[in-house]
């Protein structure tokens, strides 16, 4: 079985504002991609992605499976702005990716067949 | 009652605000319902909404208007906010196991994905959240880690509680060390234990006032 993983630069995602990144990576992983993002989510930005993926579930799209480490130090802009960010975040369709173990540290998951 | 106790009310009565409103969050089947139905018992003596073990029950935010908790010469007056669990995936077929036939389960389906979206929205109009999770549960979840991120973002007072500590399998003391840097408080929903704890932090910690 062939796997496909994209990885996404922080430029990518920077050069977007983020009604357009959401918008990128929830077409993205509704068309069966498993992205890793280089530069995570921050939390308002993830809840904001589980709003437009909830607005987006049918019959054939279950949802996502996300992934993201918190950074414990923020950095000068995060202070500032006080928002929080995730050093890396992994998204992908729910029936593909499954996160079998997690925690602190560790991300174990495991890419699956479709149903 | 100590000085400190006499102390800490006499601020409350002075600084603090005494009617807030308070979110139950966390993910499906955690226990909010059952939750929020002991709170509403134990100070209202009503019941907010129905529990069940199928995931999803609540799809409607729930509310429970002007329970007053009292602790000592302090007290706090809640509407209370009982939330449809939030989660990142809602697949139909899941609730095929629980009985239900493909049409409810369906429909289920879409009405817990317009619940998840008014439980994410409704973080806004709160002044304090009890974050419940399953303490026979991994907590490092990204449900979990995504409803601590917002309540840090927006600086929502939140107290995370430990539920379930009367099955087998439930070890609070993995909660605590998962978010050292918040109040856990260990619970049983369903039976009530340690409610006293709760209650005695939420006072606290809901009543002060607000930066």
């Amino acid at each position: 079985m062939e796997i496909k993983v994209n990885f996404i630069s922080q430029e990518k995602l920077n050069g977007l504002g983020e009604q357009e990144k959401l918008k990128f990576i929830l077409e993205e992983v509704r068309k069966g991609q498993i992205l890793v993002l280089e530069q995570g989510l921050t939390a308002e930005e993830q809840a904001k992605l589980i709003e437009m993926t909830m607005e987006k579930v049918n019959e054939k799209f279950s949802g996502i499976e996300m992934e993201s480490y918190m950074s414990e130090k923020q950095n000068f802009w995060g202070r500032l702005l006080g928002k929080k960010r995730a050093r890396m975040t992994i998204v992908g369709p729910a029936d593909k990716i499954k996160t079998v173990y997690r925690d602190k540290d560790v991300i174990k998951a495991v890419i699956v067949g479709k149903r | 009652m100590g000085i400190f106790d006499k102390l800490s009310g006499w601020l409350l009565s002075i600084f603090g605000k005494r009617h807030v409103a308070i979110g139950i969050y966390g993910p499906p089947n955690a226990g909010k319902t059952t939750l929020a139905n002991r709170i509403a018992m134990d100070w209202a003596g009503d019941v907010v909404g129905e529990a069940s073990e199928v995931p999803h029950e609540t799809r409607k935010i729930q509310k429970k208007d002007r329970i007053v908790i009292k602790q000592g010469k302090a007290s706090l007056t809640i509407d209370l906010v009982d939330t449809p669990g939030i989660a990142t995936k809602i697949d139909y077929h899941d609730f095929l196991e629980y009985g239900l036939d493909e049409e409810e389960a369906k429909k289920r389906a879409k009405e817990a994905t317009e619940g998840v979206i008014e439980a994410i929205k409704w973080l806004d109009n709160l002044d304090g959240v009890i974050l419940l999770m399953d303490s026979t549960k991994n907590p490092f979840t990204q449900v979990n880690i995504t409803i601590l991120g917002n309540l840090e973002a927006r600086e929502l007072p939140f107290i995370i509680a430990a539920n379930k500590i009367d099955l087998n399998g439930s070890t609070p003391a993995t909660l605590k060390s998962a978010f050292p840097k918040h109040e856990v408080v260990p619970i049983s929903a369903l039976n009530g234990v340690n409610m006293d704890l709760l209650y005695e932090a939420m006072v606290r910690k809901f009543g002060k006032k607000r930066k």
